[in-house]
């Protein structure tokens, strides 16, 4: 049985379910490989050789070779997984969080310490929060 | 026999393991987070645990996607702190109890919870920064832990029902252990965040409150509140807080209608790098 439809009527947010982690399963487990030192090097090393050895879709070997972290969890990735990446690339969880909203990474801190974001507006599709605008590629598949 | 005296919970954010790793606890940002753990130093010496139950969730650390347990219970004898690709914490490695943790498996299988049991697996920051906080720098843990790991990763992922029942199953599993030892239970995650898309930063600080006043008062009635209220009103990653009827659910009055326990202390802080802060420390009383 399929998730209650509501979890895709959130604005700005992709719920990784079972049918994400299917369609996102060798992009994540390539994700995973980079807790291991020397997978790390390699990777930097050839980026897209490394790619090439995963059954990923050409596709997500691009969004991997851009940091394109929403189309990454669009092409079903997760955070957890995909902040493998960011770790390889030295950047913390608040800048990788940070890259998906389009805001500067201080001004994405400044609103962290101001409170965070709102939830008046962000709470479904269709209101008028900050958090409404389309993602990049609505390649969500449903 | 085993007694459950009291129940800690709390966010279980990277940074702050970060934070307290490279001696930052003292700067103008973090020092209001660990400011909200300073009591927990002197009561976790007079109320000391000899085991420590402790729900947690993994971060793609040990369970990758090629086995997802919905719930996992540590019955090994120790477990090492995870490199989580930043190399791993320099905190004490986590001692175990066997005994207990087959027991309880055992027991609470029997109450119809399908729980996965695990003898070898690291442990990442969602078990280790709960222990920094309550404990701060110290050479080894001062007590035995359990860690039992749930899946709020990949949807759907438990009920806070479910969450809630299995809490009572493990408290009654750990009250009819023939040992007299002093037991706490831990649930560990949220408060509000979402780390992901263009809804990254939400804090929702009158839900996260709100969650607090019931998860004391009406946890029967919280543990109703479906997964899209979590999701929705304390972000994506919020979904971690049902975590924290498990250990609500071990309570006196969840397991066996005893009296409401006490609430010891109470603390709330944004932020800590995406996410809000709660801490919260419930007493059975004695």
């Amino acid at each position: 049985m399929a998730l209650d439809k509501e979890f895709n009527e959130i604005p700005g947010t992709i719920v990784f379910d079972a049918e994400q982690s299917r369609k996102g399963y060798w992009l994540n487990q390539f994700c995973m490989s980079l807790m291991k030192a020397e997978n790390r090097a390699r990777f930097k090393a050839n980026e897209r050789a490394y790619l090439d050895e995963w059954k990923m879709t050409e596709e997500q070997k691009q969004a991997v070779l851009d940091r394109d972290l929403n189309r990454m969890m669009a092409l079903g990735g997760n955070i957890y997984f995909l902040s493998k990446i960011g770790a390889t690339d030295g950047k913390s969880f608040q800048q990788m969080a940070g890259s998906m909203t389009g805001m500067s990474e201080q001004d994405y801190r400044d609103m962290m310490v101001k409170g965070g974001r709102k939830i008046d507006g962000n709470r479904r599709i269709g209101e008028d929060g900050d958090a409404q605008r389309p993602q990049k590629d609505p390649a969500k598949g449903r | 026999m085993a007694r459950i005296t009291a129940s800690v919970y709390t966010s279980h954010i990277p940074a702050v393991g970060a934070a307290f790793d490279l001696g930052k606890t003292k700067e103008d940002y973090w020092k209001p987070v660990f400011a909200g753990y300073d009591f927990d130093k002197q009561w976790v010496k007079t109320h000391k645990p000899d085991v420590i139950f402790l729900v947690y969730n993994d971060h793609a650390t040990a369970f990758s996607l090629q086995m997802i347990p919905t719930f996992a219970i540590m019955t090994g004898p120790e477990f090492n702190p995870a490199d989580e690709g930043y190399g791993a914490r320099p905190v004490p490695k986590v001692i175990g109890d066997p005994e207990l943790a087959s027991y309880i498996a055992s027991a609470v299988i029997q109450q119809d919870f399908d729980l996965t049991m695990v003898n070898e697996i690291d442990v990442d920051h969602g078990l280790t920064v709960p222990l920094s906080c309550v404990f701060g720098e110290v050479k080894e843990w001062p007590a035995k832990i359990i860690p039992f790991a749930v899946n709020v990763v990949q949807h759907p992922v438990p009920s806070g029902a479910r969450c809630l029942a299995l809490g009572r199953a493990i408290g009654k599993a750990i009250m009819s252990y023939p040992e007299d030892i002093n037991v706490h239970i831990w649930g560990t995650g949220g408060m509000s965040h979402q780390l992901q898309g263009p809804r990254a930063g939400l804090i929702n600080r009158e839900w996260d409150n709100a969650f607090l006043d019931r998860l004391i008062d009406d946890p029967k009635g919280l543990s109703q509140m479906p997964n899209i209220d979590y999701v929705r009103e304390a972000g994506s990653e919020g979904i971690e807080l049902v975590m924290w009827l498990i250990a609500r659910g071990a309570m006196a009055d969840v397991v066996a209608g005893g009296p409401k326990p006490k609430v010891a202390h109470r603390f709330y802080h944004v932020p800590a790098s995406n996410t809000a802060v709660g801490h919260l420390i419930l007493e059975n009383a004695a």
